[in-house]
């Protein structure tokens, strides 16, 4: 606690000192391995503008975040009286973090939120790993047409869809379910994931599976032997965005889910959170940020399989 | 010995058909049926409590056609949407590049930039409606230490700007989050188109020694083209689609200046309880979203053979 205390009160000189080391190292390491030649000194000079460009928009990115960052520990008297934002005026506390834990529901949006997005995430690849496949190697002009028909489906967006799904969703007794959500759900990622997963499986070379034919395999065991265990990386990669993309998902949430332990994170966190003109501020900006840390690393880990699979995936096999 | 099921399995086509037909048919289920169910509401009179489905023609479509908030909306939806992409595009294009290169910190750096787009909008915006707080914005205070707000501001008078109170700036104050928030995406769409143009034809280019700026422009601009129209379009119809950014910031607020189309058949149709007419509103989006497409894949096509 006494050095997140000493972190937040120097936080910005911190943050400054850290990028200047940084910095400062790289050159050192530069100087030191190629010599303080004029030649190296005109390269990092011709270079730097590149890294303020970086700079710059690394900062409009991470703005809002950092912010977050800092209003998370701040007392309601920093926070409201005579507000300074950018300093803390009274010692960082924890107690809005112990109160978005305790006192809210987060927990459960929390638990709603991972058990529709596992549970999305089983659907999805039971009907998109075999769908991706057919595309990728099975089906010819006909199958074009169906993923013509999927794209199709990015046509008509939840906002369409809202209304009548929500009758729908009354009329099957699921309304304040989050089986409601697991339903439906898989209405987008469905189509996401067999375009991505079609990409990857593109990228397996044919003459294995035509061998595993050879060796007296059928269709679906060359699939199940070969492709799937090949194209693992993929269908990890495939995995994460499918169950970030539920876990973005707002307006069916909100539709669909009245009851507050039932809520998911992306809905509970905005509609639970303020009561009528009451914002918890604090609890709020922490609820944020716990999710866009963690979302925002596996989608940087994946990053450049989901590159790849898009890339795929439009060359037209 | 294993039984085998010697010729259906083996067969290219029936496991295809096999293979597809149950995430088609789930898609047939979940999108068309609803779809249609949308288009018959629209021709109806239901509402949250009479849920019978009464035949009234073109009743909905008319009244919302000839409702001025209607026509606001659809032309706040548009504005946003197009001007938007402007913004996107060039941020895209530029981190595009950039990250497609090697440099120091890329990792760290890439991860900064993507978080916008990886933190669930929702989660994002409570960010964005503090920053833009009527009373306790971190940006007014910025401004008005520097002198551009206060007694003497330059920008005005007030200690604050009211970001999200007033008519312009509201809208702006959306837009700039619109393109904060969704530059990632496009980015990494373009990414896959750069990293796609084979390396024999940027090598070539080298050896002819073409420099950056021409290898950029004469080569690598015209290879993507197909890729950015693609980004364009995803990019376009999410914008179009979305209404948790106004949901969270706005409410649609101040009077109907951020009210978009999705937010307003939300508010019409659920909130309001009138299904036929929210529904109506939100499939005046669909022509406009289809055009759109086949226009623009056409394009993207086009580029393409050239």
């Amino acid at each position: 606690m006494g050095a997140l205390v000493w972190i937040l009160h120097n936080f910005w000189s911190l943050l400054a000192a850290l990028v200047l080391a940084l910095v400062g190292l790289r050159i050192a390491w530069r100087v030191h391995k190629y010599g303080a030649t004029r030649a190296e000194l005109t390269y990092i000079l011709r270079r730097s503008p590149f890294y303020l460009v970086v700079l710059t928009f690394c900062f409009f990115a991470a703005a809002p975040f950092l912010i977050m960052f800092m209003h998370t520990f701040k007392t309601d008297g920093d926070l409201y009286r005579r507000p300074q934002p950018f300093i803390f005026r009274q010692d960082p506390t924890l107690e809005h973090l112990d109160a978005l834990f305790n006192n809210t529901a987060y927990l459960d949006f929390i638990r709603n939120s991972v058990v529709v997005g596992l549970a999305v995430v089983v659907i999805t690849l039971a009907l998109s790993l075999p769908a991706a496949y057919a595309l990728a190697r099975l089906t010819g002009s006909w199958g074009e047409r169906a993923g013509i028909l999927m794209f199709l489906v990015y046509l008509v967006p939840p906002t369409l869809l809202f209304i009548p799904m929500f009758r729908i969703v009354v009329l099957l007794g699921l309304k304040d379910d989050p089986m409601s959500l697991i339903v439906v759900y898989p209405s987008f990622t469905v189509p996401f994931s067999m375009w991505l997963l079609s990409g990857f499986f593109k990228a397996v070379p044919p003459e294995l599976e035509e061998a595993a034919l050879v060796d007296g395999y059928n269709r679906v065991e060359a699939f199940l032997r070969v492709v799937l265990p090949l194209s693992l990386p993929g269908i990890i990669s495939t995995i994460v965005f499918t169950f970030t993309l539920t876990l973005h998902e707002f307006i069916y949430g909100l539709v669909f889910i009245a009851d507050t332990s039932q809520r998911t994170l992306s809905v509970g966190v905005p509609t639970e959170l303020i009561l009528g003109d009451v914002y918890f501020w604090q609890p709020l900006l922490a609820a944020a940020l716990i999710i866009a840390i963690p979302v925002g690393l596996a989608y940087n880990l994946f990053l450049d399989s989901l590159v790849q699979g898009f890339t795929m995936g439009a060359v037209k096999g | 010995m294993m039984f085998r099921l010697a010729y259906p399995l083996d067969n290219r086509r029936f496991v295809g058909l096999l293979f597809l037909a149950p995430a088609l048919l789930y898609i047939v289920l979940l999108v068309g049926f609803p779809f249609l169910l949308a288009i018959a509401f629209g021709f109806s009179d239901v509402t949250v409590g009479n849920t019978d489905l009464n035949f009234v023609g073109l009743r909905n479509y008319l009244a919302v056609w000839e409702n001025d908030i209607f026509r606001q909306v659809f032309e706040t939806t548009i504005r946003f949407t197009l001007v938007s992409q402007v913004f996107i595009l060039i941020f895209a294009n530029i981190l595009a590049i950039i990250f497609t290169q090697n440099f120091t910190g890329k990792w760290f750096a890439r991860f900064i930039f993507i978080l916008p787009w990886a933190t669930p909008v929702s989660l994002a915006m409570i960010g964005w409606l503090w920053m833009l707080d009527t009373k306790y914005s971190p940006i007014d205070y910025l401004l008005l230490q520097t002198g551009f707000l206060g007694p003497n501001g330059v920008l005005s008078n007030n200690r604050n700007l009211f970001w999200l109170a007033t008519p312009d700036l509201s809208q702006i104050s959306v837009i700039f989050v619109q393109v904060w928030r969704m530059t990632p995406l496009a980015t990494v769409i373009l990414m896959a188109g750069l990293s796609s143009i084979p390396t024999d034809i940027l090598d070539q280019a080298e050896v002819d020694g073409a420099r950056f700026m021409r290898a950029l422009l004469q080569i690598k601009l015209p290879l993507i083209l197909p890729i950015m129209v693609i980004a364009l379009l995803f990019s376009m119809i999410t914008m179009f689609g979305d209404m948790t950014v106004v949901y969270v910031l706005t409410r649609g607020g101040p009077v109907d200046y951020t009210r978009v189309l999705g937010l307003y058949s939300f508010q019409v149709g659920i909130e309001g309880g009138n299904l036929a007419q929210g529904a109506a509103i939100s499939l005046f989006a669909f022509p406009l979203l289809l055009a759109l497409a086949i226009f623009m894949l056409r394009a993207a096509s086009r580029a393409e053979v050239q």
